[in-house]
């Protein structure tokens, strides 16, 4: 079914290139639209949830432990829910951590797994890779929920102020910061909307879309590749998987997304 | 090397500085504003790793423009007009001018330059041709549809301001000032989301002349 869901969103983006130049405007936002309409049918984010939860479950690495012992925030075990209050400040490690540097936390003490193999490891590629199905996994149990992330730690709230000066800060050869694409309401870049980062954006957009996939890569992007992209769009040097100001600047867009709906996984251009 | 080291540190130097830290912002219990900026000073410094042509020390090395208008923002409030005016002035000292004198270069080489967005990021090659980004944020040639809104429309740019010869002596305030702004924007608005295109080094002379074809050039489709 996913497949033949991907042959016509591929059809779709054919359609897309075609329609350039010349055509009128009115017929490319219609195509656009109608592109938009059959990306929703289907996901092929399904494939890597089932992935996720089998290696939540599956006894794996030297200590040949499953994950179901691991704490994401509300206990031992539970997934439901974790997502919208992620990140948050965990006192076993004493850090802010989002669900991605918690999960690769539990790999590690639960499962013996070397951290470095997914934070120096590639997208898309052995214990990185299984990170990201993990992630899509534990995420889409939240699906539909409201994000309320904890700030009661004064860890938190530092965290908060510490993503603000990120989200503000500029550089690199083009002085871009993440505010001068995600600072204004309804701009967009070509055709690309982009959301306001420094308010709630709305249900399942901004914070509440990823992990999604991407039909244009056939790529499953979890938000520190989400991050992780936009930074080289901004002409930064490249973040560290799960450095802290990947983290900090989760916390900021998912305390000012509080409220907002997760539609986590979602699909993407 | 140190990546998995720096994964650890984290987000937990932030705790030990904050329970250390008393004098800070009696509303919220948090550190004051100085010590939370110089604690994300630290995180940024921490966060990143040199890829590609991109190195972290000259890409997090900022002049007083940016600090400035970054405070700015991070306070939520405008830059005070007089700070604007002086970085403006700073800026504006800083266009180089065409050396050739020759403002204006071709539109259909300029077209191109506009369209494209590579360039500078850690995939790309340190002499590849850089492009100007420019459709990405404005409207130029009302025949590319897929154009940003970031930045105000460019139709019709010459036309709108009566250039109808960029040589004559009644053009050449506009002339100077399109350079200046493709060369330095923030010459003109201190905090300007725009690139310095030509001041920092993304684009040659003759590229700037050639947008400048692309936006003052009757003959441009632009202007049509």
């Amino acid at each position: 079914m996913t497949v033949h869901k991907l042959a016509a969103a591929a059809a779709a983006l054919g359609l897309i290139a075609a329609t350039t130049v010349a055509i009128a405007q009115k017929t490319s936002t219609e195509a656009i639209e109608e592109y938009r309409e059959m990306l929703q049918d289907g996901n092929p984010a399904d494939l890597y949830e089932m992935k996720g939860e089998e290696l939540w479950k599956k006894a794996r690495g030297p200590k040949n432990a499953s994950l179901e012992k691991c704490d994401l925030g509300l206990g031992a075990g539970v997934t439901k829910g974790v997502f919208v209050q992620l990140p948050r400040y965990f006192a076993d490690t004493n850090q802010v951590q989002d669900l991605e540097s918690r999960l690769v936390t539990c790999m590690s003490t639960l499962q013996g797994i070397d951290p470095k193999e997914v934070i120096n490891g590639q997208w898309g590629k052995g214990e990185r890779a299984n990170a990201t199905a993990l992630a899509t996994w534990v995420a889409a149990q939240s699906k539909g929920m409201q994000f309320h992330l904890p700030q009661s730690q004064p860890q938190e709230r530092i965290a908060y102020e510490m993503g603000k000066r990120a989200f503000f800060q500029s550089g690199g050869s083009h002085d871009f910061s993440c505010a001068t694409c995600h600072g204004e309401e309804g701009k967009r870049i070509r055709l690309q909307d982009l959301p306001n980062l420094t308010k709630n954006p709305g249900d399942g957009i901004g914070f509440a879309a990823w992990p999604a996939y991407r039909v244009s890569n056939g790529q499953m992007w979890t938000m520190q590749h989400r991050l992780n992209d936009c930074y080289r769009q901004q002409r930064f040097p490249e973040p560290t998987y799960g450095s802290a100001i990947t983290i900090a600047l989760g916390v900021y867009m998912g305390v000012n997304a509080q409220g907002a709906k997760s539609a986590v996984p979602t699909i993407k251009r | 090397m140190k990546k998995s080291t720096l994964f650890t540190a984290g987000l937990s130097t932030l705790a030990v500085a904050v329970l250390a830290g008393c004098a800070g912002n009696s509303s919220s219990n948090l550190p004051s504003n100085a010590e939370l900026d110089a604690m994300a000073l630290k995180m940024e410094q921490s966060s990143f790793h040199d890829k590609g042509i991109v190195k972290v020390k000259e890409a997090l090395t900022l002049d007083d423009t940016l600090r400035a208008c970054d405070a700015a923002a991070v306070a939520g409030h405008p830059l005070d007009p007089a700070t604007a005016k002086k970085l403006e002035a700073e800026n504006l000292k800083a266009i180089q001018w065409p050396t050739d004198g020759k403002y204006l270069g071709d539109w259909k080489s300029g077209e191109k330059i506009a369209q494209s967005g590579r360039g500078r990021t850690w995939n790309d090659k340190a002499d590849a041709a850089n492009g100007g980004n420019c459709y990405n944020c404005h409207q130029i040639d009302p025949k590319e549809i897929s154009y940003g809104t970031i930045g105000p429309s460019l139709y019709h740019y010459g036309k709108l301001r009566g250039v109808t010869d960029p040589n004559s002596p009644q053009a050449q305030e506009v002339v100077k000032y399109t350079w200046g702004k493709i060369w330095n924007a923030k010459a003109y608005n201190a905090c300007s989301n725009m690139p310095r295109a030509g001041y920092k080094g993304i684009l040659t002379q003759k590229q700037v002349a050639d947008i400048m074809a692309l936006l003052l050039d009757p003959k441009s489709p632009v202007n049509q």
